[in-house]
């Protein structure tokens, strides 16, 4: 069984480019070249001085020694919190930037949710010299004020999604249609492993550096480059995808997703995609969505604005439908302690999707020794005001 | 043949669509508007399924789709309120939206309820060409349901015999690479577009849509197409007021 995309743009039943006909050509134009172009010379070598002396690869794989105490495995922590910008979102928006100057587009545009990748899309834009509009969810921009002020310094223009519930469904609507009515000069820089074919594809290869590097690097502080087990949270699951990508194909690693469960995959406030979906369509691919029994899709809820989107990519549902990955959930209140717990055994605040991936640690059944692998997406700093309001700090 | 076919066979200038939200603006009069526009002269209709997340619509439609969701319009509502369309009705109609809900509701259930109501052919913007072949055509073609593509400035020739070859009822040709319910700029370049496309000399008859909004763009769009379609302009006129006055005002513009 194959779990990455064939020359369709299929994982098994998910994926495709469900488009309409006026973003065809651009999606089209990238299918077509996106991976001679990566595959070039010139691309690898830039790209990769660019995640070394820009980006500050390689991150660190951190043995959490007080963590791992704790829960009776050697816990490491691939720490994407300590890239340029604070998360992996980085890792894409420089491949992408790179991409869409040879593919000679002029203008740039993102969607955001909590801000991350659009600040690490302003940052690439103002790097390259280049115009960019962020969409980002009329609501995201009252929670995340912080980052909205970082990308107008780097010179974005944030325009925000009025639309449907005004998060990140919204802004990823508005940003596909500035595409269409932009066919020509602009490139649209998703920021997870979501839309039309290639981007699914296109985004997990980016971001596949984390497992790259934690290959080598648990080589040489265990002796073997095999984990027994990956975990990492899942929004749209770029960073999972990343994490996940070079230990796919060998089954012994056991690959874990953790969803965002909002105040309880019951309550009516979740993200908890695998749990509340059902097959479908949305934002140009085939995967698993949260809808209704009329495939309108539903609002989800978390507390943690990465992690609030109602789909997943469509490699996460093949790998899900498939069993090759667990997909769990974990509530809002867990993430908040996890992050907590986090900060006070390792000297670490975690961002709160990381946190999610850390709560599930909870759940896991040790038998001791083993080697585990959380990929700590991205730092906290922008979520100290969500922290100091559950904890009265 | 179905009423789409043979309407252009019998008419090759001057076909008037026009696009308007079921459910809008209030949730039963679906119906009610088909019956006015037929009157009014429309010669064929595109009823519009809602979706929560219509990504080639702009404001009006988008605005008119949630308005329809948030009075609970369904799939399931919309073939219910159109049981007895041909009773009343005779101009072909068509029903538009996204693939989503086509899925949900299922594609042979969603092609034999078609049939059975009278509903002549879809237009779906986010279903491609590619899976369209693969897993609709057949169940389309069995249910005498046709479907309609879209085809804009940036499609190339090549994709345009393609999507004509897969065609049996006419081409949708958008007056320009955007969302709907922006203005049609009646420029050289526009006009360079339609006229290449007109010269392909394609086997289906061409309707321009997207930006059609007044006499003098619909005039326009006639000298390249067997006609054009009119939706946002519509659907705004249906904001305030009495469904069938709104209908008669806004169509004198174009039939007398
Ligand atoms: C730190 C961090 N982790 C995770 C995510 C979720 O995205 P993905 O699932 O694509 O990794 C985000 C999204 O904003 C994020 O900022």
């Amino acid at each position: 069984m194959s779990y990455f995309v064939n020359e369709k743009g299929y994982y098994g039943d998910f994926g495709g480019a469900y488009i309409p006909e006026m973003l065809y050509p651009n999606v089209e134009e990238l299918r077509q070249q996106y991976l001679s172009i990566i595959h070039e010379e010139s691309f690898q070598q830039e790209f990769k001085a660019l995640l070394k002396d820009y980006v500050g690869r390689p991150s660190p794989l951190y043995l959490a020694k007080r963590l791992s105490g704790k829960y009776g495995a050697n816990i490491f922590l691939k720490r994407e919190d300590l890239n340029h910008t604070g998360a992996h979102k980085i890792n894409n928006t420089i491949g992408q930037i790179l991409l869409a100057e040879r593919l000679g587009k002029k203008r740039i545009i993102a969607e955001t949710g909590a801000g991350q990748h659009g600040v690490a899309t302003a940052t690439v834009c103002a790097l390259r010299g280049l115009e960019c509009v962020v969409y980002m969810g009329e609501v995201d921009i009252k929670r995340q004020a912080p980052n909205v002020a970082r990308m107008k310094m780097l010179g974005a223009k944030v325009v925000p999604a009025t639309s449907g519930s005004k998060t990140l469904k919204d802004a990823t609507n508005e940003a596909m249609r500035d595409w269409i009515n932009n066919p020509v000069d602009t490139h649209y820089i998703i920021g997870s492993v979501v839309g039309p074919h290639p981007y699914p594809d296109m985004v997990s290869i980016f971001q596949s550096i984390i497992s790259e590097e934690t290959k080598k690097q648990l080589l040489e502080q265990t002796g073997k480059d095999q984990p027994d087990y990956v975990m990492a949270c899942v929004g749209g699951g770029s960073n999972a995808a990343g994490m996940f990508y070079h230990f796919i194909d060998d089954e012994s690693v056991k690959l874990i997703a953790v969803e965002a469960g909002g105040k309880g995959v019951d309550s009516g406030l979740s993200a908890a995609t695998t749990y509340l979906g059902k097959e479908g369509v949305l934002h140009g691919s085939r995967s698993i969505l949260m809808q209704t029994p009329d495939g309108q899709v539903v609002e989800p809820h978390s507390v943690s604005a990465g992690l609030d989107y109602p789909g997943i990519g469509p490699q996460h549902a093949h790998l899900f439908k498939t069993g090759r990955g667990k997909y769990v959930s974990i509530t809002d209140d867990e993430s908040l302690n996890a992050g907590l717990l986090l900060t006070q055994l390792e000297g670490i605040i975690p961002a709160i999707e990381s946190a999610h991936a850390l709560a599930y640690l909870e759940y896991m059944k040790f038998k001791g020794g083993e080697n585990v692998v959380v990929c700590l997406s991205g730092r906290g700093d922008k979520d100290m005001e969500t922290y100091m309001k559950h904890f009265n700090l | 043949m179905n009423r789409l076919q043979q309407l252009f066979q019998n008419k090759k200038k001057d076909i008037l669509s026009i696009y308007y939200t079921a459910g809008y603006p209030n949730l039963n009069d679906t119906l009610q508007i088909a019956e006015a526009l037929e009157k009014a002269g429309a010669d064929f209709l595109e009823i519009g399924f809602p979706y929560s997340d219509p990504v080639a619509d702009g404001p009006i439609i988008q605005a008119s789709s949630k308005q329809s969701l948030d009075q609970g319009m369904t799939l399931q509502i919309l073939f219910s309120q159109l049981k007895d369309l041909r009773k009343t009705v005779t101009i072909p109609i068509l029903l538009m939206g996204y693939v989503n809900p086509v899925l949900q509701f299922g594609v042979e259930n969603f092609c034999k309820a078609c049939a059975e109501i009278g509903i002549d052919g879809c237009i779906i913007p986010d279903l491609p060409m590619y899976e369209y072949e693969e897993l609709y055509h057949s169940c389309f073609e069995e249910h005498g349901v046709s479907n309609i593509f879209l085809v804009t400035p940036q499609t190339s020739e090549e994709r345009i015999r393609k999507i004509d070859g897969l065609s049996n009822a006419f081409i949708y040709l958008l007056s320009s690479a955007a969302t709907t319910g922006k203005n049609l700029d009646v420029s050289a370049n526009a006009r360079t577009y339609f006229a290449r496309i007109k010269a392909m000399d394609l086997k289906n008859p061409l309707m321009i849509g997207f930006g059609i909004s007044d006499k003098q763009t619909f005039d326009a769009a006639n000298e390249y197409a067997s006609g054009a379609i009119i939706g946002s302009a519509f659907v705004k006129c249906l904001a305030n007021g009495d469904v069938e006055k709104n209908v008669k005002t806004f169509m004198k513009e174009f039939r007398n």
